[in-house]
């Protein structure tokens, strides 16, 4: 429970691991395993975004048309240079320069909140044209069969992410806030490559997302 | 088996010397609830564990019996028809979810694993917790919904009925998205510790095959599981707001919420099953006194059963209009885990050929092991031939084979784990006269309850019916009886193995005389598991060298 009397010179050692090599290789590969988790949870939507696509091909072409690619790439943006702020925090904070990794995970922090807002705007947009995938689908300029199927893919799947940033953000948040306190410095930053770690797969599903829902 | 003869096989203790349980061990080490119910020792959420899947077990056995009761006449005997199909669908869900998933891997998977590897612990003791109040809190959710709203969709949830039945369903979904959560970090946290908590010495090839089974295992719960979790808040998402994503009425698919459905929920078969194939490995080469023949091809197998299981989830949709090469293709993958489950079944009987074989109650299960894995199994590869799946599809003769083969063997891989660690977990002998009868009645019982259903299922009788044809009266009121004589053989185990706990004979570290590292520390273990940490440098199995006799075996 605590760690035990024989490991007391290294207080970030947890008394079931013998060296600190040994937790970092349990910790690392722990989060790539939840990573490929992650992988597969998003892989069904992307079934069945594949599979809808191959049904209703004209639809797609006519939905994608409706989302706002100058949004979606801005936000693609925002979201590649937040993974690049947060791996530059996660190197400085292994090199221990805490304060400028603090602050570069604040950046992060702050352009995932830009996404968020974008998102947002987008959101309201779709709502405001009346593009809800189910009964509350009442958009006039596009009466497909399809359509709600491609917006009900568009909507849980960017909402799904959506979940996701947020985790990430809250993540991202207490390890800075840790960061902060000293708890993470050049002695002990595996904490903080994991969260990095998600930060980074958060971007690549939106990487993904960002072309076959906007462009193709 | 004819030149058996226990008293070589099973080390006796030695007379006049009066066993004693250890003073401190991890049932004493702390006191008190708290220290149970926040304790990060993979020993106590093991045995946490065995008291929340038991009490799962008991509820799915008590449904089952309901339901075989209500057979026993053509017509109503004790509930309506929309009784009968809630009760079919809470027997299917808690048994899985409750039971079959989690018993073997999260009660002796968590016990045994560490000890096995030499470890003082799982990789992440936190996440260990976390996982069983995350199963508590799911199975909470799950079974209070399914009573509360009815749910009568089978445990499958097949859209489009799951989207359009009355019954409130959406909870019980979120509860099987929860639920997944728990296996999932069980399984990853057994491969992280598999991986990196091995001591010097322990490599991969002298891993014991209970860890080798379990590892395999765990890659399916880890990849497998997200799909079954989304698919389900697929399902409650559209209950909820209507998106159309299943529902054939608003361009939706559902046959792609069975491809996403059975993604899943083929290779959870092997979730149950692989951790048994695990636990017999260990079993029978203690009780035949030899080395598992062929080690590396039983260690293996059990990751190429974990790969191919991947491929073979369209053999449940060979009526959904797929194409004859779908059809085909998964058809032969299917039959592929056939040939690894014989590679296994030829090396556990390849293990007892000139041993010295005990005939102990884990090694009776063992038999009726072979006897399931091999009857379900070849009516399995029958079941994955498209023309008689056709003819057999959605009949008995479906519920009788997974029965067979999902259920039997993961209930003899469990039964035989019980009481081979019986006496290293709480440290007492259970009673083997007592021991022997149950078994015999389970295995009878078993045997009695399916077998008929094989027949009634050839018949024509379609499986979640409420009602059947009188001609299948005689051989449904057989099961029925079959199942009772279950129900007795289970109500037996309980009795003894509760009496055992308490007044048991004191069982002494070894009693097997088994090799094995979980046997080198005492019954019941102390906290920490070692003194210090061991070193390995032999292989898992010792019992006999190539080439050596057993002494007392006259060919």
């Amino acid at each position: 429970m605590s760690s035990s009397e024989a490991h007391s010179h290294n207080p970030y050692l947890a008394h079931h691991f013998e060296t600190i090599e040994q937790q970092s290789y349990a910790a690392r590969l722990g989060m790539w395993l939840f990573l490929a988790t992650e992988v597969l949870l998003f892989g069904g939507l992307f079934l069945g975004y594949t599979v809808y696509r191959w049904l209703y091909p004209e639809t797609y072409q006519a939905c994608a048309d409706l989302l706002s690619i100058p949004m979606g790439a801005t936000n693609t943006v925002v979201l590649i240079t937040s993974s690049f702020t947060a791996a530059l925090g996660y190197h400085a904070i292994k090199v221990d320069q805490v304060k400028k990794g603090v602050a570069l995970l604040w950046v992060t922090i702050v352009l995932a909140g830009a996404f968020l807002v974008i998102k947002y705007f987008e959101y309201a947009h779709k709502f405001h044209e009346g593009t809800l995938p189910g009964k509350w689908y009442t958009f006039e300029g596009l009466q497909a069969p399809g359509a709600n199927i491609f917006f009900a893919v568009y909507f849980l799947a960017t909402g799904l992410h959506g979940f996701h940033v947020v985790v990430g953000m809250t993540i991202l948040a207490i390890l800075a806030v840790r960061a902060q306190q000293g708890r993470y410095h050049a002695k002990n930053y595996v904490g903080v490559e994991l969260g990095v770690l998600y930060w980074h797969l958060v971007d690549l599903v939106w990487i993904f997302l960002f072309p076959l829902l906007y462009l193709i | 088996m004819a030149h058996s003869n226990a008293n070589h096989a099973v080390a006796e203790e030695a007379p006049g010397e009066e066993l004693k349980l250890p003073a401190v061990s991890f049932w004493n080490a702390d006191l008190g609830i708290k220290s149970w119910l926040l304790s990060l020792d993979h020993k106590r959420i093991g045995i946490m564990y065995m008291v929340l899947t038991l009490v799962g077990f008991l509820l799915g056995g008590i449904l089952a019996m309901a339901l075989r009761i209500e057979h026993l006449t053509p017509d109503e005997t004790i509930m309506g028809p929309n009784t009968y199909n809630r009760v079919f669908t809470l027997h299917g869900v808690v048994m899985i979810f409750l039971f079959m998933i989690p018993a073997i891997p999260a009660i002796f998977g968590n016990f045994f694993l560490p000890l096995m590897l030499g470890a003082k612990d799982v990789a992440f003791p936190r996440l260990n917790l976390m996982s069983i109040y995350v199963y508590g809190a799911g199975a909470l959710l799950m079974v209070w919904s399914m009573v509360a709203g009815g749910v009568d969709s089978g445990w499958t949830f097949y859209a489009p009925y799951s989207l359009s039945t009355p019954a409130s369903l959406a909870p019980a979904l979120f509860g099987v998205f929860i639920i997944g959560f728990s296996s999932i970090l069980t399984g990853l946290n057994f491969i992280v510790t598999i991986h990196t908590m091995r001591p010097k010495g322990m490599t991969w090839m002298r891993m014991p095959l209970f860890v080798w089974g379990t590892y395999a295992t765990s890659i399916i719960q880890v990849l497998a599981t997200p799909v079954v979790g989304l698919t389900a808040v697929l399902t409650a998402i559209e209950r909820l707001f209507g998106f159309g994503f299943f529902d054939p009425s608003k361009g939706g698919d559902p046959v792609l919420f069975q491809h996403l459905f059975w993604f899943y929920s083929h290779p959870a078969v092997y979730i149950m099953v692989l951790p048994g194939m695990g636990v017999i490995s260990e079993v029978v080469s203690v009780f035949s006194r030899k080395n598992v023949f062929g080690y590396k091809m039983v260690a293996y197998s059990s990751l190429g059963i974990a790969f191919v299981g991947f491929f073979a989830w369209g053999h449940h949709m060979f009526v959904t209009g797929q194409s004859k090469f779908d059809a085909g293709a998964f058809a032969i993958i299917s039959m592929l885990v056939g040939v690894f489950t014989a590679i296994k079944v030829f090396n556990w009987v390849g293990t007892m050929y000139r041993g010295s074989i005990a005939v102990r109650a884990p090694f009776v299960y063992v038999c009726g092991f072979l006897f399931f894995v091999v009857f379900g199994g070849m009516t399995g590869v029958a079941i994955s031939s498209v023309s008689l799946d056709v003819h057999w599809h959605d009949t008995y003769f479906v519920v009788a084979h997974f029965h067979f083969i999902m259920v039997g063997a993961t209930l003899m891989g469990f039964l035989a784990a019980l009481h081979y660690w019986f006496p290293k977990m709480f440290g007492r002998m259970y009673h083997e006269g007592w021991a022997m009868l149950s078994a015999g009645l389970i295995i009878l019982g078993f045997n009695a309850s399916f077998i008929p259903q094989f027949l009634l299922g050839n018949m024509g009788q379609p499986r979640r019916y409420y009602m059947y044809s009188p001609e299948a009266q005689g051989l449904n009121v057989a099961s029925t009886a079959g199942s009772s004589l279950l129900a007795f053989g289970f109500l037996l185990i309980l009795i003894y193995l509760v009496y055992a706990i308490k007044y048991g004979k004191v069982a002494g570290d070894n009693p097997w005389g088994a090799s094995g590292l979980e046997w080198k520390t005492p019954s019941p273990p102390p906290k920490h598991n070692f003194d210090s940490t061991p070193v390995v440098d032999e292989d898992p199995y010792t019992y006999r060298q190539k080439g050596e006799e057993v002494e007392h075996v006259v060919v």
